[in-house]
This record gives structure tokens, C-alpha cells and sequence, in this order.
């Protein structure tokens, strides 16, 4: 038989979950900001490759992809909070 | 009280009303006179309950996060977001775009890390939650000071923004236009506290978003909804050719642009105003909620200003109505948005455009003035002057007293600095956020050791290196005082303050020998529980 957690391990695991989640998130956006603006500091010419057959440069697909990016990962935040870790925060209650 | 409400019916409103019909666009006027009168309206009903705390700072908790997310849209989206971003792509193309990301990426932090835990720790300031394990009264001057600090420049760099605007759009001159921005703000927030400031804001939200998503769509479809389309006729026309599509001369070291992405991205998350909206919904899933609709709604406004922009070089570089004859933008570049609205749709879009550039400020400048009455009232007064002994009534006459205050400074200080470039004052406020209310409160949830001489020591350390920096910098040092060469090399501090702060609280608390650590360890893991668990 398997030994249920106590709470404690519960709440434990609970704010270990919790804080892998959002750092690492935090983390990853932070990481794609930050080279995007070191390619504009050190390579600004690679940014300003054109797509095949378009006026669209790389610079300009990257920085509205970071844009919807972001909201991307808010949305699977919320997702994950809300049906994951919430459920587990009810269980500590 | 009453004697009040007949003032501003039967004397400010009717007076507004002929002080903005006198200018060129009727349509401005009266869109701008219905947006007055509803949300006068509603202050009137709001002043009704400001009576009681939970109310005045924060609308009794009783925002959804649907409502909230828009209001902190409302709250973030400046004049300068709007006009600035849009002046600024139509002015270098793509290098409006750094700065749009920029203040875009602090969100889902504040999502991530700040959202829930600042509604689980605190009441209605964010010093509620800095002073929570620590020592009451200097966390909360500490916090107070860097909330003032920060609303204060904001407040100028606005007013003065506000000033200029209204006098192109109405036609009013620069003193008239900041007496009725002051006189409005002061009504908002004095009479109707948060619940006025946040229905000011989700209406104003609401109308920006819908103006800048009309206006997009109508350059759109002069391209046949090809992006490709828009961005070759903007090259063939813009001086700079095919220089617009990809970085250039905005950002030229990669220090500053690494220290400007620092002090955007952990200033959003320090701005007192924004974090105060937090505590206006009911739960922490709200507050989640909330941050998850704000970083949509800015981020799709920022791609808008973007082809906004864009829409103007193609509109506006040739076209002699909207250029001077020097062959710049009539009113500076920060008027692309405004003259592309009439290039594109004529005198009634102008009027609505105008009339919501108009609307934003004032949803901007009120978030700002509540953020500062709170500090004074709430932290400086209640818990530095009489350590906690306070009557609700009292605590919020004086809040509300000092939201006048700080509106008839931000007047006298908007007419003061007329006609002078108070831009960087925004980039100082982020900076100083970044360097003294961000790191406390980031220590305060993350790290045990954190002691109450660190944070007071170290969050002045950093308040005070980053403003120093700043007047020492070419900002101010050239810019301001026209010396030749700067003393501290760089725009923008912030690589430099933040980092300053952060090891100063650091060091300072571990050899801090004050302190109990025990207690402070113990303190700490009571302070996560609440964080996470929310169970005060």
C-alpha cells in the first residue's frame, strides 16, 4: 500500500510546484527578451533579412511573435493555475 | 456635500462644456463633454459608499477579473503608449517596436510572480505587504516615499503631455487644459475613490481599444490586409527606405537598450498604481484573472500602435495639409495617430480619436493621484504619524485630502514645467520603481533573510543612486543643464540601480546583527503560507 501524504509534504510539494512554475516561466520570458535585445545590439542585420518573397523582415516577425508570445504564456499560466494548482491549494484548505 | 455636486453641475460641467466647444471639431467636444458627464455620474453614486475604507482604496474588493484586467489596461495604456509608441514607429519604423515589447514583457511577470501573492499578502497598498514582516514604520516611509516619488514624475510628465494635447485637439490654451485635467482628477478621486477611478478607467480602456482597433483596420483594408503591402509603400515613401523594417538608430549600445528592458520590465512591476489594482477583486484567482485580460489587451493595443505607425508614414509623410513648412509632423510626431485618424476617416473619427486620447489621460492621471493619496493617508499618516491609532473616518479625510493636494500640485507643477521635455521624467519614474519598490517587495516574498535595516537601508540606497544617475546622465546633465559631456555615461540607469539595490538589501540584511534570525525565518514561513495558501 501506498502511504498517502501528510499535509505538510502536501504543502510542500504544493509550494515547490508553484514556485518551479513561475519562475521558470518568468525565466523563459525573460531569456527570449533579453536575446531579442542582444540581436539588435550585436546582429541588427540578421533582423533585417526579408521573408521569402515579402516586405515582413525576421525583426518584425520576432517582435510580434514575443508580443502574442507573452500572451501565449499568460494563458498557459492561467490554464495550469487554474485547473492544477488551485486544486491541489484546495486540498491544503 | 450637496452644495458640491450643485458646483459641478450647474458651473464646471456647463463651463467645460463652452471651454471645449470653442475648438475646431464639434464631434471632440461632444464625445469628449459624454464621456465627462457619465463618469461624473458615476462618481456621483461612487461618493455615495467612499465613506467606508474597503470602498475608497478599493472598491470593496468587488471587481471581477474581467473588469480589473481592463481597468489595469485603462491604468497602463498612457497618452504616451498610445501617441508616443505610434509617434515613434511613424517616426523610425521599427524600432517602435522595442519599446512596445518592452513595456509589454513586465506583465507576465507581474502574472507569474506578483499577481496572486500581492492580493493574498496586502489590503489596499503595496507598503501593506513590504511592512508585513518587517518593521511598520520605516518599510512603510520607505515605500511610501518610493510610491510618491514615482507618481509625482509620472503625474508631471502627464500633466504636461495632457497640456500640449488638448491644446492642438480643442484649441484650449495650455493652463485652461491642465486646470480641467487637475480639476477632474481631483473629483474622481476625492469624491469617488477606486470605484470612480476604475469605471473611469474600464470605459476609457474600452474606447481606446475599439478607437485603435477601427483605426488599424482602416489602414488595413486600404492594403488589402496584406502586412507585406503596408511595409513596402511605407518604405517607398519614408526617408529612411528599407531602413524602417529593421533596428537602427534608437538603440545604439547594447548596455542601454539591456538597462532601458530592465528598468520597463521590473518597473511595470514596482508602479504603486498598478499594484494598488490588485487589491480590487475578490480573490486571488481574480487578481490571476486580471493580469491574464491586461497582458491581452495591452499587448494586442501595442500591436495596433504598431500599425498605426505604419499607417501613418505611408498616410501622412506626403500629404501638405498635415506638415509644416519644414516638412515635419504639425504638433510633433506624438500627432501621427491623430492626423492619420482624419486622413482616414475624416472629421468624426478625429473627433472620437481626440476625444479618446483626452479620456485616457484622465484615466491615467487618477490611478496615479489615488496610488499617492493612499500612500500620505494610509502609510505616511496612519503608520508613521500615529502608529496604527487611527478611526477609519479620519484615515480617509486625510487620504482624501491629500488627493487634492496632490491634484493642485500636479496643476502648479504641469503649468510650471510648460514646454519643457519632461519625457524622461516616465523613464525615471520606471527606473526608480525598478530600483526601490520592485526589489523590496520581491525580497519581502522571496527571501527569508531579508531584514528590516536591509530593506530600508538598501531601497534607499537605490532610490537615491538611481536618481543621481539620472541627473548626472545625458538626460538631464546635457539635455536639461546644456553641459558638454555627461558624468555617468549612459540614458538609462537601471542595469546599474537595480542591481545596487538588490545587493545592498542583500548585504546589509545578512549583516544586519539586529535581527533575530529565527524570528525572521519564522515570520517568513508564516508570510508563504499566506502568499500561496491565501488563508489570512
Amino acid at each position: 500500500m501506498k502511504k498517502l501524504p501528510s499535509k505538510e509534504k502536501l504543502y510542500n510539494k504544493f509550494i515547490f510546484l508553484n514556485k518551479l512554475i513561475a519562475f521558470s516561466f518568468s525565466l523563459l520570458i525573460l531569456f527570449i527578451y533579453f536575446a531579442f535585445i542582444l540581436l539588435i545590439g550585436f546582429r541588427p542585420r540578421v533582423l533585417g533579412i526579408y521573408l521569402y518573397d515579402s516586405y515582413i523582415t525576421v525583426g518584425i516577425v520576432l517582435g510580434l511573435s514575443i508580443i502574442i508570445f507573452s500572451i501565449f504564456l499568460t494563458f498557459a499560466y492561467t490554464l495550469i493555475a487554474n485547473n492544477y494548482l488551485d486544486k491541489l491549494k484546495d486540498k491544503l484548505k | 456635500m450637496t452644495v458640491f455636486y450643485y458646483f459641478i453641475f450647474l458651473f464646471f460641467f456647463p463651463s467645460l462644456c463652452l471651454a471645449t466647444s470653442g475648438g475646431s471639431n464639434y464631434f471632440a467636444a461632444i464625445i469628449f463633454i459624454l464621456f465627462v458627464f457619465v463618469t461624473l455620474l458615476i462618481t456621483y453614486y461612487a461618493s455615495k459608499k467612499t465613506n467606508i475604507k474597503e470602498n475608497y482604496y478599493a472598491a470593496g474588493g468587488k471587481i471581477s477579473g474581467f473588469q480589473n484586467g481592463l481597468a489595469i489596461a485603462g491604468d497602463y495604456m498612457s497618452a504616451a503608449s498610445f501617441l508616443g509608441i505610434s509617434g515613434l514607429v511613424f517616426f523610425s519604423g521599427f524600432d517602435g517596436l522595442i519599446y512596445s515589447i518592452g513595456f509589454l514583457v513586465g506583465w507576465p511577470i507581474i502574472l507569474f510572480l506578483i499577481s496572486e501573492r500581492l492580493k493574498n499578502l496586502g489590503k489596499f497598498t503595496f507598503a501593506d505587504v513590504t511592512s508585513i514582516r518587517l518593521e511598520q514604520s520605516k518599510i512603510r516611509i520607505l515605500s511610501a516615499i518610493g510610491t510618491l516619488v514615482t507618481v509625482i514624475l509620472y503625474l508631471i510628465a502627464q500633466m504636461v503631455g495632457a497640456g500640449s494635447l488638448i491644446q492642438i485637439l480643442f484649441g484650449l490654451p495650455y493652463e485652461v487644459a491642465v486646470w480641467i485635467v487637475g480639476i477632474l482628477m481631483i473629483i474622481y478621486v476625492g469624491f469617488g475613490g477606486m470605484i470612480a477611478t476604475t469605471w473611469v478607467q474600464i470605459i476609457k480602456a474600452f474606447l481606446l481599444i475599439f478607437g485603435a482597433s477601427i483605426l488599424a483596420f482602416l489602414v488595413f483594408k486600404e492594403f488589402s490586409f496584406s502586412l507585406s503591402n503596408l511595409l513596402n509603400q511605407a518604405t517607398l515613401i519614408h526617408d529612411s527606405g528599407q531602413e524602417i523594417l529593421f533596428p537602427g538608430r534608437l538603440i545604439d549600445d547594447p548596455i542601454s537598450a539591456i538597462s532601458l528592458g530592465i528598468a520597463l520590465i521590473l518597473g511595470t512591476a514596482g508602479l504603486p498604481h498598478i499594484l494598488m489594482r490588485f487589491f480590487t477583486v475578490p480573490d486571488a484567482k481574480s487578481a490571476r484573472i486580471s493580469a491574464l485580460y491586461a497582458t491581452t489587451f495591452i499587448g494586442y493595443f501595442y500591436i495596433l500602435t504598431f500599425v498605426i505607425g505604419f499607417g501613418a508614414i505611408v498616410f501622412l509623410t506626403k500629404d501638405s495639409s498635415y506638415l509644416d513648412s519644414t516638412g515635419n509632423l504639425l504638433g510633433s510626431n506624438n500627432m501621427a495617430a491623430i492626423h492619420l485618424s482624419h486622413s482616414i476617416g475624416g472629421e468624426f473619427f478625429l473627433g472620437f480619436i481626440s476625444a479618446v486620447a483626452f479620456a485616457t489621460i484622465l484615466a491615467v492621471v487618477s490611478g496615479l493621484t489615488l496610488a499617492g493619496a493612499s500612500a500620505v493617508g494610509r502609510d505616511l499618516f496612519v503608520y508613521v504619524i500615529k502608529k496604527g491609532n487611527v478611526d477609519d473616518k479620519k484615515e480617509l479625510l486625510v487620504s482624501k485630502s491629500s488627493s487634492v493636494l496632490i491634484g493642485i500640485l500636479a496643476i502648479f507643477l504641469g503649468i510650471f514645467f510648460e514646454g519643457q521635455n519632461v519625457a524622461f521624467m516616465v523613464g525615471l519614474a520606471f527606473a526608480v520603481a525598478a530600483s526601490t519598490n520592485f526589489p523590496i517587495l520581491f525580497l519581502t516574498i522571496t527571501w527569508k533573510h531579508l531584514t528590516t535595516n536591509g530593506a530600508f537601508y538598501g531601497g534607499m540606497i537605490g532610490l537615491i543612486t538611481t536618481i543621481a544617475l539620472v541627473i548626472l546622465g545625458p538626460t538631464i546633465w546635457i539635455e536639461v543643464f546644456n553641459f558638454k559631456k555627461a558624468i555617468f555615461p549612459y540614458k538609462y540607469p537601471a542595469i546599474f540601480t537595480v542591481s545596487i539595490s538588490f545587493i545592498s538589501i542583500v548585504l546589509i540584511s545578512l549583516l544586519d546583527k539586529r535581527a533575530n534570525k529565527l524570528e525572521n525565518i519564522e515570520k517568513f514561513n508564516k508570510l508563504t503560507r499566506e502568499a500561496y495558501l491565501g488563508n489570512k
